[in-house]
């Protein structure tokens, strides 16, 4: 087994582990922190994919920033396993039952795609990750979409700050 | 020397760097304890530590030994998992920055060439952005599983602190960006060490001043230590601690200090060069030992200006903290990086 694929094999069993704990546990700050445990195996997957751009973004806007505000919230509204409303189990159930359905939809559709039949990942190859190319790719090919999404979120700012004036 | 398709001499090299570099960060940090209590005593008149060993020397072990000593007091409604896990997180976030700065250029060991820097990333700039945005869970995980008001308000008002800075030190840092063209330290460095060009600070210096100001607040520095303000919050994020958990919070900050400090005289000052003096005619090994000793220097200069300031200047309000991060510094650090901008396309002469 190369180091790669042990790699591989590890990173995507900390995913799992920890995005079943998030389900899981109890304490919501708790569920938070495997999230973020989540997050960095992914981070882990992008660089063996050679995506170290990818990779670090990844963290520093969602383990970094975003998580953040979570915990704020959380931590300031004081959830904890006490307080947290238990939900009856036909509840449950019905979730159990959309959550299947869905995972079916997932994977009969990632069956199905063409482009994913009878390709095999290849590992820290692609240079498509690296910055300079993202880069390139971005600003050349994909402008257009690019700086729609960033008017986007310059509404969503004004939006936020406008909400934020009022409070 | 390949095992399983890697190569080992280079894993242990690796590693032999790395417990050099950590236990040097951790053995500077030492001494800057010692160093901050000396310049305060200097800057308020008086002898400050000196009893334990010449000069006082020895007061950074003896006050190690006295933080292992203590009682270690974990309260029982903390969440006790957290409880510990907090000053290790800190810890681990503020050392893990050590990895992708440059130390010095290479040297040369029975013909093989080992360079002074952990990882050469084509990223380094970003890990470093990420590692600090992790170092805010340190805090505010400890702040909450202390299950304390007071701790808990401390870790709130330090990470939004923290969110609110980053945001003008990375606006700042892609100015500098522009002008490297490039997210590696090492290449960043390299630039600025060419002959015929001068450091960042020359092109960078509206730049380099936001820069050094979110600096401060990410390393809860005074004037922005708001989350251990004493007068209002007792001791902050870190008052349910004792014992060398405590210890770890407390050096995680100076390990920051020093961290920071060696990021900032790679970004704006040329990293390991020596002003005046053209390395690649000396042998490489000791243009390695004279690298190391300036960016060594460059970070004490960097460490007491920021004692300086603790000792001299008094902590913000809160409102003021922020008004100052969100209406000053956002606003200062996109002009710079427009005026940036115009001024690498004028140049370039679209």
């Amino acid at each position: 087994m190369s180091i790669t694929q042990f790699l591989f094999y590890f990173l995507t069993v900390l995913a799992l582990f920890s995005a079943v704990m998030v389900v899981v546990s109890k304490n919501p700050v708790h569920s938070v922190l495997w999230l973020i445990a989540v997050f960095f195996a992914i981070s882990g997957h992008y660089i063996l994919l050679n995506a170290q751009f990818l990779a670090i973004v990844n963290l520093i806007v969602y383990a970094g920033a975003i998580m953040v505000l979570f915990l704020f919230v959380i931590m300031l509204m004081n959830l904890n396993a006490s307080t947290e409303p238990q939900k009856n189990n036909w509840l449950k159930l019905a979730g159990v039952i959309a959550g299947g359905c869905f995972l079916m939809v997932l994977v009969s559709l990632v069956k199905q795609a063409n482009e994913l039949n009878n390709i095999a990942v290849t590992m820290g190859t692609g240079e498509i990750g690296l910055i300079k190319n993202l880069g390139k790719a971005l600003f050349n090919d994909f402008v257009v979409p690019f700086e729609i999404s960033s008017v986007l979120f310059l509404s969503a700012m004004v939006g936020a700050v406008v909400i934020g004036k009022k409070a | 020397m390949t095992l399983l398709a890697v190569d080992w001499l280079l894993i242990i090299e690796k590693l032999i760097l790395i417990a050099i570099i950590v236990f040097a960060s951790l053995g500077i940090a030492l001494y800057t304890t010692f160093a901050e209590r000396k310049v305060a005593a200097v800057l308020q008149d008086r002898p400050g530590p000196n009893r334990a060993g010449p000069f006082g020397l020895l007061q950074p072990f003896a006050d190690g030994l006295k933080l292992i000593m203590k009682e270690e007091i974990i309260p029982t409604s903390s969440n006790k998992a957290l409880f510990v896990l907090g000053p290790g997180l800190a810890m681990t976030a503020a050392l893990m920055t050590c990895s992708v700065i440059p130390w010095s250029s290479h040297i040369e060991i029975f013909d093989r060439k080992i360079d002074l820097q952990i990882a050469d990333i084509n990223i380094g700039i970003l890990y470093i952005f990420g590692v600090v945005s992790m170092g805010v869970y340190g805090m505010m995980i400890g702040g909450w599983a202390s299950n304390n008001k007071f701790s808990l308000m401390a870790a709130l008002r330090g990470a939004s602190q923290a969110i609110s800075y980053e945001l003008a030190m990375g606006l700042s840092l892609i100015a500098v960006l522009m002008l490297s063209g490039s997210l590696s330290l090492k290449t960043i460095v390299d630039g600025q060490m060419a002959a015929g060009s001068y450091w960042n600070i020359v092109y960078q210096p509206l730049g380099f001043i936001i820069f050094f100001v979110c600096a401060l607040a990410e390393c809860n520095r005074t004037p922005f230590d708001l989350p251990e303000a004493e007068n209002e919050l007792n001791f902050g994020y870190h008052q349910e601690y004792s014992s060398m958990k405590l210890g770890f919070y407390l050096f995680s900050e100076y390990i920051n200090m020093i961290m920071s400090s060696a990021v900032m005289a790679s970004l704006y000052f040329g990293g390991f060069d020596v002003p005046f003096l053209d390395e690649s005619t000396l042998a490489p090994n000791i243009a390695a030992i004279i690298g190391v000793a300036a960016l060594l220097t460059k970070i004490a200069i960097f460490i007491f200006v920021f004692m300086w300031i603790r000792w001299t200047v008094p902590r913000f309000r809160y409102d003021q903290l922020m008004n100052l991060g969100w209406k000053t510094m956002i606003p200062l650090a996109l002009f710079n990086m427009l005026v940036t901008g115009a001024l690498i396309l004028l140049k370039a002469g679209v």
